[in-house]
């Protein structure tokens, strides 16, 4: 079986990998190229440890083939902290403690960045709704539901 | 296990062949769009494709539009997508709802309702809607295309009509014309990331406050989503009085032909379908009234 050769970017950077036609994105992102923040927690997408910006669009990189990146452009956690330091996200899910073990983490970082970018200012139940493809078993959301209502108003009024 | 590949043509004719040529060798082709079911069942090895047809890069299968006389949703296209255009949710925002209803914000940037209905399980939100709303199949062949209606295109649990080298290239809709509108209500235990115990699919004309044209699909009920005609019949002619829509919510149960699982019983089943039947006229009725 001959492996295929993606030209893709990667935050915002120009990547190639060998991949295997059924290999899924996650698996390349891990495996191939080293991006381990993406965190497997079912394989099935169900529980949004996985979630990745393809083209804008918040996917699940698990319900995706590595083959399909081709030409894309593609986010990680790995991406979303800037020179400046961390992004308000990651800044405000520290300050309200709204992890415990931290595997869900990156997942809910993306989808709350995809919700941000599409819904400036969401209110409780549109955060989670847009949430609710991402499992934590931890904190019982409502930490994460409250940092993420505290990034939303930091970045739409900087201090 | 058998071994992958990945093809990713870019013409309607490169698809029909490479499907083709594996049907004449005895090979599976799995076609791949949204791939939130596909590769799932992948994964648990229900299906071992040997190739898989990605149809994401046609020109075809991206189109979008609504037009004076049609809406055309390409096999291609997410539920996300759908959702963005602002004309196609106030024209059909029962579609637009039960495709909304499908799964979390992750997998509505990738399912589409074309893979809903191939995939064909009884319980696929968006089929009922789609049947409601007068979709059309539109099927590519190796010798041009062919339509279907969507009533007929799901055969059974897990099965649908498309013969060894098609596949879906899209669905055609009506635009629905002044006084038309539909909804699709469904019931399930949890409010998000739950799979329905009965669903129905209403579209609604209604011309002076009477009721022209009616249209009821069930899904959840039976091995196939199903049109209820009679269901129909008892609406057209009325005003959507309580006498009319006890009598469509009789047809909706006498039409289940749900079983007893984990997600509820067959009599239950069969006694909310006409709940949700009813529920589902007055939302389509108001919304037809008011546009």
């Amino acid at each position: 079986m001959s492996k295929l050769h993606i030209t893709t970017k990667i935050n915002d950077e120009a990547r190639e990998y060998l991949c295997e036609p059924n290999q899924s994105m996650l698996d390349v992102l891990r495996d191939e190229l080293g991006l381990t923040g993406t965190k497997e927690g079912c394989g099935t997408g169900d529980c949004g440890a996985c979630s990745i910006l393809v083209n804008g669009r918040l996917v699940c990189a698990c319900l995706m083939l590595g083959a399909e990146a081709q030409d894309a452009s593609i986010e990680t956690i790995e991406g979303v902290a800037g020179d400046a330091g961390l992004h308000p996200l990651q800044s405000k899910f520290l300050e309200h403690a709204a992890l415990q073990c931290g595997i869900c983490t990156p997942g809910f970082i993306m989808a709350s960045k995809a919700l941000l970018e599409k819904h400036p200012n969401p209110d409780e139940s549109t955060i989670r709704y847009w949430l609710a493809g991402n499992l934590c078993r931890c904190t019982g959301y409502d930490k994460i539901v409250r940092a993420v209502q505290d990034a939303a108003a930091e970045m739409s009024h900087p201090a | 296990m058998e071994a992958y590949a990945y093809a990713a043509p870019t013409s309607i004719a490169e698809v029909t062949a490479l499907l083709h040529e594996h049907a004449n060798d005895g090979r599976s082709a799995q076609i791949l769009a949204g791939g939130t079911d596909v590769l799932v069942q992948m994964r648990s090895t229900r299906r071992a494709p040997r190739t898989i047809v990605d149809i994401k890069r046609l020109e075809e299968t991206n189109r979008l539009e609504v037009n004076a006389d049609q809406i055309y949703i390409g096999s291609a296209v997410p539920s996300a997508r759908m959702q963005e255009n602002a004309e196609l949710k106030a024209l059909l925002p029962g579609l637009l709802e039960a495709a909304d209803l499908i799964g979390s914000t992750q997998v509505q940037g990738r399912a589409t309702v074309c893979g809903n209905l191939c995939n064909a399980s009884p319980a696929g939100d968006s089929i009922p809607a789609l049947i409601a709303a007068g979709a059309v199949c539109d099927i590519a062949t190796q010798n041009g295309s062919r339509e279907m209606a969507v009533e007929d295109f799901v055969v059974g649990v897990g099965r649908n009509a498309l013969s060894d080298g098609e596949f879906l290239l899209g669905v055609k809709l009506p635009r629905p014309g002044a006084g038309t509108k539909d909804a699709y209500l469904r019931f399930t235990p949890r409010t998000e990331m739950d799979i329905a115990v009965a669903g129905v699919g209403v579209s609604i004309t209604l011309q002076d406050g009477v009721c022209s044209a009616a249209r009821v699909a069930i899904g959840a009920v039976a091995t196939t989503a199903l049109l209820v005609p009679d269901a129909a019949k008892a609406l057209i002619g009325g005003a959507l009085d309580d006498a009319a829509l006890q009598t469509a919510g009789e047809a909706c149960q006498a039409a289940a032909q749900p079983i007893s699982d984990k997600r509820g019983s067959a009599a239950y089943r069969k006694k909310i379908v006409a709940v949700l039947c009813r529920r589902a006229v007055q939302v389509a009725g108001k919304r037809a009234l008011e546009q």
